[in-house]
């Protein structure tokens, strides 16, 4: 099934709802294509093609709600999901946190995150941009291996009450790790775009060469508390931790690091420096994502560090009315504001100190500070008198992004970046940050 | 799913309990539906001929083809409510080819024999356009065909014929048992997972497959309201590769000492009253003074630091480059294999790769290749003897045939290596844990698995744990928290000075091990008995927002 516009959702999910005979009904539609091309050792290794599409039918009776899915899109099974979703509904027991379906909402404009270059990509684009990129890392006499995958999907929702909500998206994700022949070198990029005629694989693949031939002959310092920067690649592994921690359920309930003591939160609270502001915006021109949840609700723009200052927490819309407060959903991507210094720039104005490509493993210590422990990766520096000194062995951190953030010491200029552990973007600044602590030292390259 | 619904559940306190959300795992089904067999054997075969003649006829020297039904089940409950009952089926072909030396793989849902001859045409088609930037050929191992052949989990009750009912009841007998004991939070889940794999290869094998595995979890939280500090303590369940029969154990499958431990049955509501005991002593436990320890680690914790320092290395794509700009390489490199001298552990360290072991998430008859499974040394006498191979990759280590580790999570995905079931073999002398604790000046005894993270060539590791015991003088002196363990994994290994003996030995596992660009999550088990590693170095992980 091709992706499909506003209009084709439309019309498909008013004949669906006509089948319902449920108290409330949901449904949703999801069209997606996406393709991938894999290379290692210089070679292109796996490969595929993926089309899929969905309608998802929500039926309830009173506090009883079912769910059920086809991919078959003829009169016939349209109206066998319908009956489908209202016969589980019908099976399951009442859910006493169910919230009525919502009635029509006020979207805004769409948030232009399709593109259609980006949605013609076909496996020959895939493989001219391998074959660009590998002629680079061959010329250098280096090693790549590297993963390009890009994809065009439309979603949408109409409910019983009268709710309808569309988007569509395309999305381009490149990244590469390039590797000396010996392996004592290792480098590391990575890029994603709504619109691809902004992917510049050339430019990435020399970025991550550089690194790996400027990563040899690293040189092993003491692990301790350091001045780093970490680069946006590096900082959004942590940071996007830290924003999906602040469900004020979890920080009511008295087990998130919002939480206080006596069931009390740390909404409105200052946690972190001055200049941390960090908000999502559904219409950011470099980063658009929907302008809806996916129960409905609208996504706006909603700051959730303002200079330090917690200034809200997601819901869900059970707690959000238990509490009587408004429903704001979590958000889909954040931006975090930064400076108008550049990479280069917080390098020579530090004194001695680490310079961060990437942060690998993330993985929780302790909920209550939000402490994460990771490694550094794919080059990483020692920088003295505001110069790169000599590329420094791999740390082990122990660190708190809250912590972390509260120690800033500069801020660059913010730009989109890709996190290596969960593939979500974020628009994030290259930051300098003080006593970063690193525990102990690996030797991996 | 989304990395951001992972995170959320984690602040639940699912801990590194993965719940996967339901479209992307399946079409939601009436639980009734589970209970009919699928399609008939016979018209699998029509099927995969179809995908094999037609990938053959558009150029194709090799093609494989997976016709896959997944079946999976998940109870999820919060104190004494029901969170979600999700029932979910997956059904598609999945068709993988060499045409032109390069490999080619497409997918599609739609099981009609047109849509399985469009898919297999597309993968040709995706290997040819490929193979302008290739300049190595795909080389396979040999592979003989078996014709027509079956193989199935050794399950007593398959979970899918369990009302969901008795399920529901377990798990909110559960909660009710850990809110009794003054719990202010319970997680608990039920996971059942049944592959219905036909594999069918240009070789001439023709192998239908029905594996089944389990896994019922729980976490309970406990909170003191005037500190505002909350401890959890997680099931000392494991996943397996077994039916329902996992949930009804008898006193022989109870491992006694400082907490009851489960040995190829668990039992559920046991644990959780031990569980809600152990959070009130965690809650008071001294913070540990970071420094030196000798470590005893139980297998409930000993399998997720096989898992990442043994396993992972020693898987052959990590170690060649494949996984380079994601999981990582390995500091296990040829040379060391080669040189048959290289010391990864003590002369106590046997490690063995098994795909046959009954009970464990990695067993099956056959892998998603068509080779038949079996057993080798990885780690002998402490000496790296062997790496986790498949097809293409056998030939590099100087095999003349697949170790059968190849693995796709789904019919869509396509498949390439996973790691085996990767266990540490028990001491030979006797041994029981008692007395190797009796041995300790200033240890650390070590049950159930924490947080985890090791570097991309698997050196450098840092693990939690669920509960940990301080031993001074070869005597168990309370609780400790705040505890997390950090080594090298040649020095750690190297550090291996006891290993209890077979009567001890315990499997654990996982159902996500990632790995992958698209990632991929394969399930596998790690068994060891309770082992001695001595002076590692400890960290104290408190830290004050």
């Amino acid at each position: 099934m091709p992706i499909l516009t506003k209009e084709a959702a439309q019309a498909l999910l008013k004949k669906v709802l006509a089948y319902s005979k449920a108290d409330e009904c949901e449904v949703s539609i999801y069209s997606g294509d996406s393709g991938n091309v894999r290379y290692a050792r210089n070679e292109v290794s796996t490969s595929g093609a993926n089309s899929k599409s969905m309608l998802v039918v929500s039926s309830a009776f009173g506090k009883k709600l079912g769910t059920a899915t086809i991919n078959e899109f003829d009169d016939a099974s349209l109206e066998k999901v319908v009956r489908r979703a209202e016969e589980l509904a019908r099976l399951a027991p009442e859910n006493p946190e169910y919230m009525p379906i919502l009635g029509p909402q006020q979207y805004g404009e769409a948030s232009g995150g399709y593109n259609k270059d980006t949605a013609a990509i076909d496996p020959a684009f895939r493989a001219d941009a391998v074959a660009k990129s590998l002629t680079i890392t061959k010329q250098n006499k280096l090693v790549a291996a590297g993963f390009l995958e890009n994809s065009v999907a439309s979603s949408a929702m109409m409910n019983s009450k009268g709710l309808f909500a569309y988007n569509s998206s395309t999305e381009i994700n490149f990244s590469i790790t390039v590797r000396s022949e010996d392996g004592t070198g290792s480098g590391y990029a990575s890029k994603a775009y709504n619109d691809v005629s902004k992917l510049d694989v050339s430019k990435d693949t020399s970025i991550a060469s550089q690194k790996a031939t400027g990563s040899k002959g690293a040189k092993a310092i003491e692990p301790g508390k350091y001045t780093v920067i970490l680069e946006p690649a590096a900082a959004i592994v942590l940071i996007e931790q830290l924003i999906g921690s602040m469900d004020a359920r979890s920080a009511e309930e008295g087990r998130s690091f919002l939480s206080k003591a006596g069931g009390k939160t740390k909404l409105g609270e200052k946690l972190m420096d001055d200049q941390v502001t960090i908000y999502s915006d559904p219409w950011h021109p470099d980063m658009p994502t929907s302008c809806y949840n996916n129960d409905g609700r609208p996504q706006e723009k909603i700051t959730w560090i303002e200079k330090g200052t917690v200034k809200n927490m997601y819901y869900s819309r059970y707690w959000a009315q238990k509490d009587n407060v408004k429903a704001i959903p979590s958000p889909d991507a954040f931006i975090m504001e930064g400076g108008t210094a550049s990479l280069e720039d917080l390098i020579k104005s530090t004194e001695k100190g680490i310079l961060v490509t990437r942060l690998w493993y993330i993985r929780p210590v302790d909920p209550q500070t939000l402490l994460f422990t990771g490694l550094t990766r794919d080059g990483t520096f020692y920088i003295e008198n505001g110069v790169i000194k000599h590329p420094v062995k791999n740390f082990r951190f122990n660190e708190s992004p809250v912590i972390m953030l509260n120690n800033v010491e500069a801020l660059g200029r913010p730009e989109r970046a890709v996190s290596g552990e969960s593939n979500q973007s974020a628009i994030l600044p290259p930051m300098k940050l003080r006593d970063f602590t690193f525990t102990s030292l690996s030797d991996a390259i | 799913m989304k990395r951001k619904d992972f995170i959320q559940l984690s602040a639940m306190g699912l801990g590194a309990l993965v719940l996967p959300n339901l479209p992307a795992f399946g079409t939601p089904v009436d639980p009734s539906r589970f209970l009919n067999d699928g399609i008939d054997v016979k018209l699998k075969k029509q099927l995969a001929d179809v995908a094999l003649n037609t990938a053959r006829s558009k150029g194709a020297t090799y093609a494989d083809v997976r016709i896959g039904r997944y079946l999976n089940q998940f109870v999820v409950t919060r104190e004494a409510r029901v969170q979600n009952i999700a029932n979910a089926e997956s059904f598609g072909v999945g068709i993988r080819v060499i045409a032109n030396g390069c490999w080619g793989f497409a997918a599609t849902n739609t099981v009609t024999k047109e849509a399985i001859a469009k898919a297999a045409e597309r993968a040709v088609a995706v290997a040819k356009a490929n193979s302008r930037v290739t300049t190595t050929p795909v080389q396979l191992a040999p592979q003989k065909g078996y014709g027509e052949v079956s193989w199935k989990t050794p399950i007593v009750q398959s979970a899918f014929t369990i009302p969901v009912k008795d399920k529901v009841d377990l798990l909110l007998n559960v909660n009710s048992i850990a809110m009794k004991g003054g719990a202010n939070f319970v997680n608990s889940a039920i996971l059942a997972i049944n592959e219905q794999k036909y594999f069918a290869s240009t070789d001439g094998s023709y192998i239908d497959q029905d594996i089944h595995r389990l896994f019922p979890t729980f976490t309970v939280t406990k909170i003191d309201r005037a500190s505002g500090k909350f401890e959890t303590r997680k099931s000392l369940s494991s996943p397996v590769g077994m039916g329902y029969e996992y949930l009804t154990p008898t006193a022989d499958n109870k491992v006694g000492g400082i907490v009851t431990r489960y040995k190829d049955r668990y039992d559920m509501l046991e644990d959780v009253k031990n569980a809600t005991a152990d959070v009130d002593q965690k809650l008071k436990a001294k913070s540990v003074e970071p420094g030196k320890y000798d470590l005893v680690l139980d297998p409930s914790h000993l399998w997720l630091t096989i898992h990442e320092s043994v396993a992972h290395p020693t898987e052959l794509d990590r170690v060649l480059g494949y996984e380079a700009n994601y999981a990582g390489t390995s500091f296990l490199t040829l040379d060391k294999w080669k040189s048959r001298n290289f010391q990864f552990g003590s002369k106590l360290v046997n490690v063995v790769a098994d795909k046959l072991q009954p009970g464990s998430l990695g067993a099956v008859g056959y892998d998603d290749e068509g080779v038949q499974c079996g057993q080798w040394d990885l780690i002998k006498d402490g000496v790296l003897v062997n790496y986790q191979a498949i097809r293409d990759q056998a030939h590099i280590i100087g095999l003349d045939h697949s170790q059968g580790c190849c693995y796709a999570q789904s019919w869509a995905d396509v498949q390439f290596q996973r790691m085996p079931n990767v266990s540490l073999q028990p001491g030979k002398e006797k041994l029981s844990v008692d007395d190797m604790i009796k041995n300790v000046e200033k240890g650390i005894y070590i049950i159930g698995d924490g947080s985890f993270s090791i570097d991309q060539q698997r050196y450098n590791f840092q693990f939690g744990g669920q509960t940990f015991y301080e031993i001074k003088d070869g005597k168990i002196a309370g609780m400790l928290k705040d505890v997390a363990y950090q080594a090298n994994t040649q020095e750690f290994w190297n550090s291996c000075t006891a290993i209890a003996d077979k009567s001890d030995y315990r499997l654990g596992g996982a159902f996500n091990d990632g790995k992958g660009q698209p990632g991929q999550s394969n399930a596998v088990s790690h068994g060891s008995s309770t082992t001695r590693f001595n002076g590692v170095n400890v960290i104290n992980t408190a830290r004050k927002i």
